[in-house]
Formats: C-alpha cells, sequence, structure tokens
C-alpha cells in the first residue's frame, strides 16, 4: 500500500515535467539537458565505453547540439533505441533528437512525421565475407545465408537486391549487432549485410579483421542523418545548422585548437559570423552567440569527428570518400553562414 | 530308546546366542547403494548412465570454472594466457561487475546505496515472511519504500518524508472515522493523505538541499538492479490491485464483476512482451499529448497489471478454497461486506494463497528480463547491448550468461525454498 | 419484492442510495461503470488528439501493401512480394508450429522427470531434482538465448563438411547438424503415395476397432485376444505390401552440401530448434513438477484397495492411479501449454519468424503502424488463449468430482 505513493509521486511528477510541453527548444533549456536517442551499441558510432560514458560518431553530434545549446557538451542524456523503439522514442517526445545512423527515406520523411536535418554519413549497404569463401561480388552469393539485423530499411534493400538479380538466399534476421558478430563468425551465415560504416567498425572488433572482406557492391544509398519531430521548426533549424556548423567548420579550417583563436582575429567574414564575432546569427536560433563556437570547441569540426571515432587512424578505418568535404570531391556541402 | 536318542545328539545349546551383527550386505553404505541405486538390472543401467552424465558435465565444466582467468583486460588477452588450455574467460566479470550489477550509468560513488536498501529489503521483508520474526519489526517494512525510494533514486530525504506523513495523517483520519463507516473512513483518509502531499509539493522543491543524495534518474538504472527493482516494486504494487480484483471477480454485482473478468482474462492472455511493446511504442499516444513519462514508470504500469492479474487469479483460488461456513458465519454475526472480508475472509485467505502469491512473484521476477527486448539495459540487456558489443569482450558468452543465470538461480531458488518452507508449516491436514 | 411486506415500500429516499443495502450495490455499480466510461473517454480522446497532431491515422490498409522482405523458415509460399498479411499468417502458422512441437517434447521431457523423480533409484531422483530447480529458476528469455549461443558455437558451420578432409560428416550420409540448422531427409511424394497413405489411414482405423472388438469380446466371453504384435501387424504389413506394389513411390530426398548450404531435404532452422529446445526443457521442468505432484495426490489407500481387489499392479496404475492422477495434472498442464504459446513469443530474442517477429517487429518497423500492429498481435494471443481456456473448462467440468 505505502509503494503507491511512491508510485503517485512519480505520476504526479511525469506529469507535471509533461504538462509544460511547449517548444522543444525550451523544453530542453528548462530540463537544462538534451534527450538524444542512440542505438544500444555500435562501435564508433554510438556505444557506451568501460565507464559508462558514451562515445562516438553519432554521439559527438549530440554533444554538439548541448555544446550549442548550453555551452556543455555534457549536458546530454543519451537513451539507447532500438530499429523498433527508436521512432515511437521520437514521436511521443522521449527524445528531442535522435541520432542513430537512420536512414532518409521519403516514408520517413513523410508518412512517419519527422524532418531529417540532414546527413551526417553518406553510406551504402555493403556485405562482408570471410576471405576464404571465395566469394568476389555479391552476386555471387547465390543460395548463401545472409545475417541481417532486423527493423532496419536493410531488410527491403536485401530483398530487393536479390531478387533484382534474380538469386536466392536465406535471411537469418538478429536483433542485435553483437549478436550478428557470433552468428557470423561462427560461420552460421556466409555474410553479413549492414551499412558498410556498420561492418568496417564491426570488422574492427574482430581478432583478424584481415580474414574478412567487404565486397565492392554497395545495393543501396543510406544517407545516414540525425532526426528531430515535424511540426516544431525552430527545433529543426537549431539541429540542422549545428550539424552544417561542424561541416563549415572544417570547411573554413576551424578546428577545436584554433576555434578561440579564430573567434577573435579572424579576418575571413563567413567565419566571423559562423563563430558569433559578426552578426546575430545565434541570437536568430535563440541561442547565444558562441553557440557554434561552443559546438566546435568541444566536440572539434565534422573532419576532426570523423577522424577521433571512425576514420582511418581508428580501429574502424574508415575513409573519407563520399564524406570528404565537397572541396574534396566529397558530398559535405554546408549551406552559407549568413 | 531315549539313550539312542541322546546318543544321537551330541550337544544342546542352553545359553542365547549374542546377536551378532547383520551381514555387510544388509547395512550402512552397501544396503543403502543396493536398494537406491542397484536395485535391478534396469536400474543398475539407469545409474552408470546417470553417472556418465554426471561425469560428462563435470569434465566439462570444472576445468573451464577453475582453470579460468580473472585478470586480463580484453578477450585478447584471456586467449594469449589460457594459450589453448581450457579455461573461462572470467575477466569480464572482473572487469564489467559493476555494469552487470548496477547498469552502465548508474553513479559509481553511490554504489553503496542500491546495496543498503537491498540489505534492508531483508529486514523489511523478513517480519512479512516468518511469523517467528517479531512484530516490531513491521514498523521497519512500513518505513521501507520512503528509505529505499530515497536510497535508490536520491534527491532529498523530504520528499519521501513527505509522502510518510500525509500517509500516516491519512491513516488516523482513517482509523476515526472507520467506526461508523468504512466507506466513509477510506475516502477521508484517502482525501486527507492527498490533501497533505499536495501542500508538501509545494513546500520540498524549495527545500531539495536537506539531507539530498545525489539523484539519480531512472533510466539511469540498469544491471541486475533493474531486475530487482522491478520485480520487487511490481509484485508489491500488484498485491493490492489483485486482492481487489479477485473480490471483484468473486462480487456478486454484475458490472464490477464484468470488469474484472474480463481485465484479468484480458491481461493473462497475452504474452507479457506484447504488453511491454504497448509500453514501449503504444501508450504514448493514449496519454494527454505531452505528457512524457519515463520508460521505466510505463513499464512497472504494465508489469503490475500483468501480475495483479495472475495474482487476482491466486487468490480467487484462496476465496474459493475457504468454506462456505466462513461468509455464512460472517454474515450472520452481522457485519457487513467490507467487515466479514477484512476481519473474517481475506486473513485466511490470502494465508492459503501465499504459495501461490510466491510462484506468481518467481515468476515475475524472472519476466523482468523481458525488458532488454524493449532496449532497456537491465541484466540481459547489459550483456546482449553494451558489453558484448564492445570490443573487448566480443565473443566471451559464457561467462556471462552463467553469471547472469546464477543471480537469477540463487534468487529464485531462495524463494521458492522458502515458499515449500512455508507449505509445509501451513499444512494443517495430516496425511 | 411484491409479496415482501416492507413498510417503508414507497418511500424511497435518495440517501438510500448509500445506506440501504439494497440499493447501495447499484450505486457502487453506477460509479464503477461511471468511471470505466470516464477511462475510456479519457484515453480514446487523448488517441484522437496524438493521432491528429501527430497527423497521422488508423487504417489497416497495409496488410495489403507488400511486406518488401524475406522469412528464412515458411511453411507455406511466401516471398519478399507478398503481403503484409501473408508475413502475418506465416508468423501466426509459426507460432503454432513451435508451440506444438514445443507442448509434445515438454510433455514427454516433463512425464519422464516426474516419474523419475519419484523413483527408488537415489542418483536418478536427485538428478531430476537437479534438473527441475535449475531449468525452473533461471528465466526462459537466458535458456533461449544460451542455447542458440550454444547451438552456434558449438554444431559446425556447413563448411566443416566440405573437403576431401572434412572436419565433420552427416550421420548416416542423411542428417547434417550444422549451425544453421539441421538438415533431415525429406520425403518426396511420387505418384501413388496417396493410396500408400490412404492405406496407412486405413490401418490405424483398422487397429482401433480390433482394439474395441477385444475388449467387447473380453467383456462378453472373458476370453482375452493378444494385443499386441496384431496391432503391430495390421499398422506395418499392408503399408509396405502396397508400398513396394505401388513400386515405391515415396521416395527420400537427402540434404546434400551444394553452393553454400545443404541443398534437399528438410531444413529445421537453428533458431526454430533454440527455441523449440528452450521452451522444452523450460517448461519441462514444470510439467515434472505437476506430474509428481498428481501422483503424490492419489492416497495410498486407493492402490492398497485396487491391490486388494485383486488387480495386477499395471492395472491398478491404468485403472485406478492414472485416471485420478490425470485429473489432478491436466489443468496445471494445459496452462503450462499456455505458457508454451505464450512464451514462444520470445522467438524475436533469435530471429524466429514467429508471429511477433513478423507483425509485431519487421512489419510494424517497416510501416510504423505500432498500435495497428500491436492491437492485431494482442488478439492473435488472446484468441488463443480464450480457445485454450475454453477447452480446458469443458474438460474440468467433465473430469470433476460430482460433490455434494
Amino acid at each position: 500500500m505505502n509503494k503507491s505513493v511512491f508510485f503517485g509521486a512519480m505520476t504526479v511528477a511525469g506529469l507535471v515535467a509533461g504538462a509544460s510541453a511547449a517548444a522543444t527548444l525550451d523544453d530542453v533549456k528548462e530540463r537544462g539537458k538534451l534527450n538524444c536517442g542512440v542505438t544500444t551499441g555500435l562501435v564508433g558510432f554510438a556505444a557506451p565505453n568501460a565507464n559508462g560514458e558514451w562515445e562516438g560518431f553519432d554521439v559527438a553530434v549530440c554533444r554538439a547540439v548541448a555544446a550549442a545549446v548550453f555551452g556543455d557538451p555534457t549536458a546530454v542524456e543519451f537513451i539507447p533505441t532500438t530499429g523498433k523503439t527508436r521512432f515511437t522514442a521520437l514521436a511521443s517526445g522521449e527524445i528531442d533528437f535522435l541520432a542513430r545512423n537512420t536512414t532518409w527515406t521519403f516514408s520517413r520523411d513523410v508518412d512517419l512525421k519527422f524532418d531529417f536535418i540532414g546527413v551526417n554519413y553518406y553510406d551504402g549497404q555493403g556485405f562482408m565475407v570471410p576471405k576464404a569463401l571465395g566469394v568476389s561480388s555479391a552476386k555471387d552469393l547465390d543460395g548463401a545465408t545472409v545475417c541481417i539485423q532486423t527493423g532496419t530499411t536493410t531488410e527491403l534493400n536485401l530483398a530487393d537486391f536479390f531478387r533484382a538479380n534474380n538469386i536466392s538466399y536465406e535471411p537469418v534476421p538478429i536483433e542485435t549487432n553483437a549478436e550478428g558478430q557470433q552468428q557470423y563468425l561462427a560461420g552460421a551465415c556466409d555474410t553479413y549485410t549492414t551499412d558498410a560504416s556498420g561492418l568496417a567498425s564491426t570488422r574492427a572488433t574482430f581478432e583478424t579483421p584481415g580474414d574478412h572482406i567487404i565486397l565492392p557492391e554497395i545495393i543501396s544509398k543510406e544517407p545516414l542523418g540525425p532526426l528531430v519531430r515535424h511540426g516544431d521548426n525552430d527545433w529543426g533549424d537549431l539541429t540542422r545548422w549545428v550539424l552544417y556548423a561542424l561541416i563549415a567548420a572544417e570547411e573554413l579550417g576551424v578546428t577545436s585548437a584554433n576555434v578561440e583563436e579564430m573567434a577573435t582575429s579572424t579576418t575571413n567574414p563567413e567565419v566571423a559570423r559562423l563563430l558569433g564575432a559578426e552578426g546575430t546569427l545565434g541570437e536568430m536560433l535563440g541561442l547565444s552567440a558562441d553557440w557554434a563556437k561552443n559546438a566546435i570547441a568541444s566536440q572539434g569540426n565534422y573532419g576532426e569527428i570523423f577522424a577521433k571515432n571512425i576514420g582511418e587512424e581508428t580501429p574502424i578505418g574508415l575513409a573519407r570518400g563520399l564524406n570528404a568535404q565537397w572541396t574534396d570531391g566529397g558530398l559535405m556541402y554546408a549551406p552559407p553562414f549568413r | 530308546m531315549s539313550d539312542t536318542h541322546a546318543q544321537t545328539v551330541t550337544f544342546v545349546r542352553d545359553t542365547m546366542l549374542p546377536q551378532a551383527a547383520p551381514p555387510s550386505t544388509a547395512q550402512g553404505p552397501v544396503k543403502w547403494m543396493r536398494d537406491s541405486l542397484f536395485s535391478s538390472i534396469p536400474y543398475t543401467i539407469l545409474t552408470i548412465a546417470a553417472l556418465y552424465a554426471i561425469f560428462v558435465l563435470l569434465s566439462g565444466f570444472l576445468p573451464w570454472l577453475l582453470g579460468g582467468v580473472w585478470t586480463t583486460s580484453n578477450i585478447r588477452e584471456c586467449r594469449e594466457v589460457l594459450d589453448g588450455a581450457r579455461g573461462g574467460c572470467f575477466s569480464v566479470l572482473a572487469e564489467r561487475w559493476n555494469q552487470l550489477l548496477f547498469g552502465i550509468a548508474y553513479p559509481q560513488d553511490g554504489y553503496w546505496r542500491p546495496t543498503l536498501a537491498f540489505i534492508l529489503l531483508f529486514v523489511a521483508v523478513s517480519p512479512v515472511l516468518f511469523a517467528a520474526v517479531p512484530r516490531k519489526l513491521l514498523i521497519v517494512t512500513l518505513l521501507y519504500p520512503f528509505v529505499a525510494f530515497w536510497l535508490i533514486w536520491g534527491g532529498s530525504l523530504l520528499v519521501p518524508l513527505a509522502a510518510l506523513i500525509s500517509l500516516c495523517v491519512g491513516y488516523l483520519v482513517y482509523s476515526k472515522l472507520v467506526k461508523t463507516s468504512f466507506a466513509a473512513g477510506l475516502a477521508a483518509g484517502v482525501a486527507t493523505a492527498v490533501f497533505i502531499w499536495f501542500i508538501a509539493g509545494f513546500i520540498t522543491p524549495g527545500l531539495s538541499g536537506v539531507l539530498a543524495l545525489e539523484e539519480v534518474a531512472s533510466r539511469n538504472m540498469g544491471g541486475f538492479m533493474l531486475n530487482m527493482i522491478l520485480g520487487v516494486i511490481c509484485v508489491s504494487l500488484s498485491l493490492p490491485l489483485g486482492i481487489l480484483l479477485a473480490l471483484g471477480r468473486q462480487s456478486s454485482l454484475p458490472i464490477i464483476k464484468l470488469i474484472c473478468v474480463v481485465f484479468i482474462e484480458f491481461i493473462r492472455g497475452v504474452p507479457l512482451i506484447t504488453l511491454l511493446f504497448v509500453a514501449n511504442v503504444v501508450l504514448a499516444y493514449f496519454l494527454p499529448p505531452g505528457t512524457n513519462f519515463d520508460l521505466i514508470l510505463r513499464v512497472i504500469i504494465m508489469i503490475t497489471m500483468f501480475a495483479s492479474a495472475y495474482i487476482a487469479e491466486v487468490i480467487r483460488g484462496g476465496l474459493a478454497a475457504l468454506p462456505r461456513g466462513q461468509y455464512e458465519g460472517a454474515e450472520s454475526l452481522g457485519l457487513d461486506y467490507a467487515q466479514s472480508m477484512r476481519l473474517i475472509i481475506l486473513p485466511q485467505a490470502l494465508k492459503i494463497s501465499i504459495p501461490g502469491i510466491v510462484n506468481v512473484a518467481v515468476g515475475l521476477f524472472k519476466d523482468t528480463t523481458l525488458v532488454s527486448i524493449i532496449s532497456m539495459f537491465d541484466l540481459v540487456g547489459m550483456i546482449r547491448g553494451p558489453i558484448l558489443a564492445s570490443t573487448d569482450w566480443n565473443g566471451v558468452y559464457w561467462e556471462l550468461w552463467g553469471f547472469a543465470a546464477a543471480l537469477f538461480f540463487v534468487v529464485c531458488y531462495g524463494i521458492s525454498q522458502y515458499s515449500q518452507w512455508l507449505e509445509r508449516q501451513l499444512q494443517t491436514d495430516h496425511r | 419484492m411484491t409479496t415482501m411486506s416492507d413498510p417503508q415500500q414507497g418511500s424511497f429516499r435518495l440517501s438510500m442510495l448509500l445506506n440501504d443495502t439494497r440499493y447501495r450495490s447499484y450505486t457502487f455499480q453506477f460509479i464503477a461503470l461511471m468511471l470505466l466510461i470516464a477511462l475510456m473517454a479519457f484515453l480514446g480522446i487523448n488517441l484522437v488528439r496524438n493521432l491528429a497532431e501527430a497527423g497521422l491515422n488508423i487504417s489497416y490498409d497495409f496488410l495489403g501493401v507488400p511486406a518488401g522482405y524475406d522469412i528464412n523458415q515458411t511453411l507455406i509460399d511466401y516471398n519478399s512480394q507478398s503481403t503484409n498479411l501473408r508475413a502475418a499468417v506465416v508468423g501466426i502458422i509459426n507460432t503454432l508450429l513451435v508451440a506444438f512441437l514445443a507442448c509434445l517434447t515438454a510433455t514427454i521431457l516433463g512425464v519422464i522427470a516426474g516419474v523419475a523423480r519419484l523413483s527408488n533409484n537415489w542418483l536418478v531422483s536427485k538428478l531430476m531434482a537437479v534438473y527441475v530447480e535449475i531449468f525452473r529458476n533461471i528465466p526462459v528469455l537466458i535458456w533461449i538465448l544460451m542455447i542458440y549461443t550454444l547451438m552456434t558455437a558449438v554444431l559446425p558451420a556447413p563448411n566443416a563438411f566440405r573437403g576431401d578432409n572434412p572436419s565433420s560428416s552427416m550421420l548416416f550420409d542423411a542428417f547434417a547438424f550444422t549451425n544453421r540448422g539441421v538438415y533431415i531427409p525429406a520425403p518426396v511424394w511420387g505418384p501413388g503415395s496417396m493410396i500408400v497413405v490412404a492405406t496407412f489411414t486405413l490401418s490405424i482405423i483398422a487397429v482401433f476397432l480390433y482394439r474395441r472388438y477385444a475388449v467387447k469380446l473380453l467383456f462378453e466371453t472373458g476370453k482375452l485376444l493378444p494385443l499386441g504384435w496384431p496391432t503391430l501387424a495390421i499398422l506395418i504389413v499392408p503399408t509396405l505390401l502396397v508400398f513396394f506394389v505401388m513400386g515405391s513411390p515415396i521416395g527420400l530426398d537427402y540434404p546434400a552440401l551444394r553452393g553454400f548450404n545443404f541443398q534437399g531435404g528438410l531444413q529445421i532452422g537453428a533458431p526454430l530448434i533454440a527455441l523449440w529446445l528452450a521452451l522444452s526443457v523450460y517448461t519441462g521442468a514444470f510439467i515434472a513438477e505437476n506430474v509428481r505432484a498428481g501422483i503424490q495426490a492419489i492416497s495410498k489407500g486407493q492402490t492398497e484397495a485396487a491391490a486388494s481387489l485383486g488387480l495386477r499392479p499395471k492395472r491398478v496404475m491404468n485403472l485406478v492411479v492414472l485416471p485420478q492422477a490425470l485429473r489432478v495434472i491436466i489443468p496445471p498442464l494445459i496452462s503450462q501449454y499456455l505458457n508454451i504459446t505464450k512464451n514462444s513469443s520470445l522467438a524475436i530474442a533469435v530471429g524466429y519468424a514467429d508471429i511477433t517477429a513478423t507483425l509485431g517487429g519487421i512489419t510494424l518497423n517497416q510501416t510504423g503502424r505500432a498500435i495497428e500492429c500491436v492491437l492485431l498481435l494482442m488478439l492473435f494471443y488472446l484468441t488463443i488463449s480464450l480457445s485454450i481456456s475454453a477447452i480446458m473448462n469443458v474438460y474440468n467440468n467433465n473430469v470433476s468430482l460430482k460433490e455434494r
């Protein structure tokens, strides 16, 4: 009987917290924390380390948004979501921002009522096979057993690819990446398929990564990006321009090391506007003038984030490829800050 | 004639033989083995087969357990140290024990809090479970929910204290008024408690620093602690609900009976996992726009509903098992419904339902692992998620699953042993 | 109502609704009904408001749209162009399949363990006690995951069967145990096979008729016909004769390693086996306890009385103890079957395509129709549970002792 009081207390607390639902930014500011949805664990993109701190490429985007809003990159609550729960969590307001390598598709944008704020990683679905299998093209995989993570667009791409090439396969659906690894390494499936970045990240955790190859075929376009609820355009703008600030910073040569110095001594007007030395961009977003400076100072620019978490120096070892700046032949292109 | 006889009989014993010990085949371990292991050929074969099975199991298990490695920092080092020898890589437990027990986000320097709450739990439940424990300890039981809440969730002590005070005052009002009418007493008691709780809601935020522990959000609970929290809270919440549902189902009022029957049969008819899906992906649509419950709170609601339906059925069995004479006797004393239930029927019905309730509780505790499927980091979720996904420990399965299985086994076996002990205590018929 | 001379009749006051026990029940029920309606209205209005706010609607059109994903183990025709509804049906059939298989093996396991636990053989009874305690005190989800891991880690990959000197080989060249599943020979139904099947069906009917005749003969004349070998003969001989006369129309399709996998034969996927095995051993432990309790519930007097009537031990068991024990065993047994069906929803943890994994998993993820999918899912399980409980109630009414 007594427990019901504490239960009631929590209910009341929950109701009070929820009753003041207004614009997302006001909510976040009032709460003092950004609720950010991430995966339950994909090394390099979002995974808790031994101390329970989340780190990774997607995590850095969350932290950058927190830094822009609060000036404090640690003011983030990371909420692990699965493929099934991520959209409901966002739709119901449990999270403010979803950065969980989610593919930007028409139906998610239009039918499920979300707004993708940009693309932080251009990916594509690939296949990983053991070298010993002697397969050099995905079209040789007729009759193969394919491990595939459920709840993602990869299942549909896979079905389309095999149907288009008129070859058969046997899907083995798995719940988490760890289980996919386990199945694949034990030979319970011939090939493991997911986004190429995820394959690289998975392969990096293997004992002998060299024994496995990623096949050249990329069977889908997977623009992965963070997303927010449809309808709150102010919050969408804020997060979109935090992401673009990171990308633009790389293009403009602003790094976490020189951002302070650039903010005071730059002669480039765009850098000055970006870092708040000139103009009122921060004010327009409802933030302080140094919003972008904080984000870049805490996480570094896009290139630094990439290099630190998934770049060629890390065990994951992804090349920039499509994710290079447009000036280097990639697709990363931030609209002008003016 | 007699002489010939005397000559043929050369010796006649005139004293008793001393008692001889039974032959070695009819006593001691030999007899025991003959009776219980080798009594017939099929049994002998069975015994040998069983011995062989035990041997195979132990010869695989013991070297793994005893030859294990405890001090390396990842699985590759484990393999190096073991160098092909048989042994477990228990280092994962040594390094990640805190995550397995408390989850990834619980503050490290606060581990003593849930641990203390866990120890106090034994003190609190002992007077309920064992009649021999002094009744005075019941005070601890009453205080426990507030203390445990404060310890685990942190924050100011004033919040649970205010809840306690409002409840106490509510109870006082109730006990004053219950003599005139049970319903009036209950209504007034609840109203008073809510009123005081409401008033306190204005005072406590101002004093949030008083006797405060570091606050921990519900979503930071994890590991085995989360299983324990869910299990304990849901069972204790579902008890009163289950009693009400059982009474409702036995009631003579058709509408109330119908509501209870539909609720109970619906909940018992669907798997818990679908209810968790509801908590996770559907419930948000049924709450006022902008409401935002914690996931853990939604899960508690759903598991409580689930458990209360099962407990209601157990208690209904207890109610049905009471002889009709008890109901009739209570009525003939002139007691009204509330009084007869409170004073005559329920004490007896609950007593015989306790073993059943304990079984439901064990089942429920095991079912708390299902929350891992909806991305909560309970013990199973921790293993399947962050630990197995990490570069360091990818590939360490048996040590982790063995640890999880052992934890659950200890708790569930302990509770079920208690239940069996209690059943023997309550057994009053002479079989 | 009319004949009772109630002095206060006709003088109904409002306060009687609260104070008079004759009317108070109506007050309570009315309040309860109002509360229920209010709750429903609250939830309904919220749902409508939330959906309107998010611009969503409730629609089951998605069931007719191509599902777009493939399923590995299907008993009916299915491909990625089939509709979501068909995917759900595949899931339903898979759920029923694993539930049926698990019920069967759990019962066998449970009965053996339950009887063995009462055995005079100390070692065997203790071993069974250990089995029961270990399996029922550890969550079934952990068992499912452990057995799945065990299968993946211990059984060889199909690769191991390859090459001139393979590290694994097939059992009798017909059964292959791999970590992708077990491959067994599949029957091939040639022309005329239906006649063989028909003959076999007729033989089964003949066996029943023969047994009934034997019992009738026994009751009428006291003559005892042999039962064992004639049954076997009726069952096997005609079928075998017809089989060879028709020129062996039923063949076996053996699995063989071709390409990446074993092809041909019947594949029982690893997820199915893991789920089946885990549910069987877990529920078997509970059934063992039910069986033990059922047998122990029969008082010794029954056995002794039967023996004093001159019945032989086998008859005592068959005619006296078992019928009574079954009455105790069957109700909990059926509720264990119910548990198996509900626990089979944990298939989602190992990727077996049951209804929770198709309709409540991939379809839900791909279409985003959470409310509709979860509603249909609950409806399915509710239908199954209620039908099983209905059967159980009929049974209980039939076997319950007519007392008082």
